[in-house]
């Protein structure tokens, strides 16, 4: 092999060591949950179930009404992903291209918002959601992004910044209304930012916990996340079933990925140019 | 002229008056989920509270306990090492990786998707596997560990390594980091390099004189960011608690070597009632964030000027 030829294959190689890091819990995790108890304890880790046991996936909807949480979380996500598809496109319009005083100063507001931690906002949220009665519904886990997300409205001012203002005042000289230019002309155009809000809220919905842990305490009501975390509790550390449990919460956003990975990458993108 | 002045005027009124009107959400959600919440936590904080009764006014008497309190001390020092360590981690981890990423070599796509897709697990599933994967006796890691005759450490089992173990589990998940710095890195002009090369720089020296500085900015955004998603870990500290038949439903993991920052805050009010001497912690944490915040920008703002 030439010299040439060895240094290509060489770059390969922190690579490959990266990857399998990244990859191999993915391929241990489908290979635990396909296997039978006595196999899960061997010495040295036998990586091909025998046999192979799709009956934990089963098992695993069958030991919790596990079912049942995936249709709730199906419940939350979609009021979740609904909520933030129509805030988020009109309060980032309201900052990106509308002109009134203050605007960009007030803009500040939400990025400081953005840095606002639950953990320190939850304490007189439960007190306040639970003198209403709103402890054990949903309303505590969706009303946050009917109001606008603070990520999501920056995401889309970002988006309306990048239209040239020429098309709107274009409109507005042939005499439209400004809700019409709104809805006709910016919207169309800003498509691909609300897929990706639509995305990131999806995933952020599905795979929330301390949310659903505090407003959540009746177990009908439970999550997908939520019921996982509890499965050792009602059936014990099964290592095979706790994976194939695993695999089930997982697999949705897997395809999602593989349907829109462009959108991931570029909310990912975005998200890092803030500040 | 004068005609224009007049119509466009009447256009920006048009606009206020939407602005206005798509801005009523957006201002509902800033006084319920921001600024009632953080006035009724400072509130709160010199109150005894359980929910169950009204506030109880007692003065200072939450932040004398806190500071009198071991657990927050031991809290605040488990934050700090999760945070110091953890994000220092994360950050090189992210560049190294996307790094490797932007090499235009054949079958990038597909390392780009595996260097992503565990960014997608939900926080409680990777919690399992990896508790799974570091189990003492039957885990993956530590069976390789053997074959390559490397000592194998009880990771979560024992106070020293588990909130490595934590941190490991959080370096999994750095996809988003990645394709920040990726699209980053993606954003250098070429000629910057080639200047690099004209003076016989090496591979090294591009990246230390070129890449990293170009990315300084993303750096400081991806560092804040850490380190508030680091002080508030909370998930991967409760599933360890909750899959370990001994804890009896008290979180922290074994000697408290887990009880983050979050996790006793969550602990004084959810499992504890304490809703006054937990958002008095919630406050604590409040001003540490902004005063971390603050010198950060004050530091980085002072680097600019020396460039």
């Amino acid at each position: 092999m030439s010299k040439r030829k060895i240094k290509f294959y060489l770059r390969y190689i922190p690579l490959l060591i990266l990857g399998a890091f990244y990859f191999i819990p993915f391929l241990w995790l489908i290979s635990t949950s396909l296997k039978g108890s006595d196999q899960i304890f061997s010495h040295p880790p036998k990586w091909i179930p025998n046999p192979v046991l799709f009956g934990n996936y089963k098992e695993s909807f069958e030991a919790i009404p596990y079912l049942k949480y995936l249709l709730n979380t199906i419940k939350t996500t979609s009021l979740a992903v609904l909520g933030n598809v129509i805030s988020a496109p009109m309060i980032g319009y309201a900052f990106g291209k509308l002109k009134w005083p203050g605007r960009d100063k007030v803009f500040l507001i939400v990025m400081a918002t953005m840095m606002l931690p639950f953990t320190v906002t939850m304490i007189p949220l439960y007190s306040l959601f639970s003198k209403i009665g709103w402890i054990n519904t949903y309303v505590p886990l969706f009303l946050p992004d009917f109001l606008g997300k603070a990520y999501f409205i920056f995401l889309m001012r970002q988006f309306y910044l990048s239209l040239p203002e020429e098309l709107l005042e274009a409109a507005r000289i042939d005499g439209a209304s400004e809700l019409w230019i709104y809805l006709k002309v910016a919207v169309p155009l800003v498509k691909p930012a609300i897929v990706t809000v639509a995305l990131f809220s999806f995933v952020w919905s599905w795979t929330d916990f301390m949310g659903p842990l505090i407003y959540l305490t009746k177990s009908e009501k439970w999550t997908i996340s939520l019921g996982l975390s509890q499965f050792t509790n009602s059936y014990g550390v099964d290592w095979a079933l706790l994976m194939a449990a695993s695999a089930i919460a997982i697999i949705p956003m897997v395809i999602l990925f593989f349907f829109l990975q462009k959108y991931f990458m570029e909310g990912s993108i975005n998200s890092g140019i803030k500040g | 002229m004068k005609m224009r002045k007049v119509k466009r005027y009447k256009y920006q009124k048009l606009q206020m008056r939407l602005a206005a009107v798509f801005l009523i959400p957006w201002v509902i959600g800033l006084i319920l989920f921001n600024l009632y919440p953080i006035f009724s936590t400072i509130y709160y904080s010199f109150t005894e509270y359980n929910l169950m009764k009204a506030p109880d006014f007692i003065g200072f008497d939450n932040y004398i306990e806190i500071f009198h309190d071991p657990i927050f001390y031991q809290s605040v020092y488990n934050s700090f090492y999760f945070v110091i360590v953890g994000v220092t981690l994360q950050i090189g981890l992210s560049v190294f990786s996307a790094v490797l990423l932007n090499m235009k070599i054949p079958g990038r796509g597909f390392f780009r998707t595996v260097f992503y897709l565990p960014s997608l697990v939900p926080p409680v599933a990777s919690s399992l596997i990896w508790m799974w994967l570091l189990n003492p006796q039957y885990g993956l890691v530590n069976s390789f560990l053997k074959l390559i005759h490397l000592p194998q450490p009880l990771w979560l089992s024992s106070s020293e390594w588990s909130k490595p173990a934590v941190i490991l589990m959080t370096l999994w998940c750095v996809g988003n980091t990645i394709i920040v710095y990726l699209a980053g890195i993606g954003n250098i002009s070429g000629e910057y390099y080639e200047a690099v090369e004209l003076d016989g720089g090496s591979s090294w020296a591009k990246f230390r004189f070129i890449t990293w500085p170009m990315l300084s900015d993303i750096t400081f955004f991806q560092v804040i960011n850490g380190i508030i998603v680091g002080f508030n870990t909370f998930t991967q500290s409760y599933m360890v608690a909750a899959s370990s038949p001994k804890s009896n439903g008290t979180l922290g993991g074994i000697k408290n070597s887990l009880m983050f920052y979050a996790v006793n805050i969550y602990n004084e009010s959810f499992k504890y009632l304490k809703f006054g001497y937990s958002s008095a912690l919630a406050v604590i944490m409040l001003i540490g964030m902004i005063v971390i915040t603050f010198v950060l920008f004050k530091i980085s703002n002072s680097g600019g000027n020396d460039r």
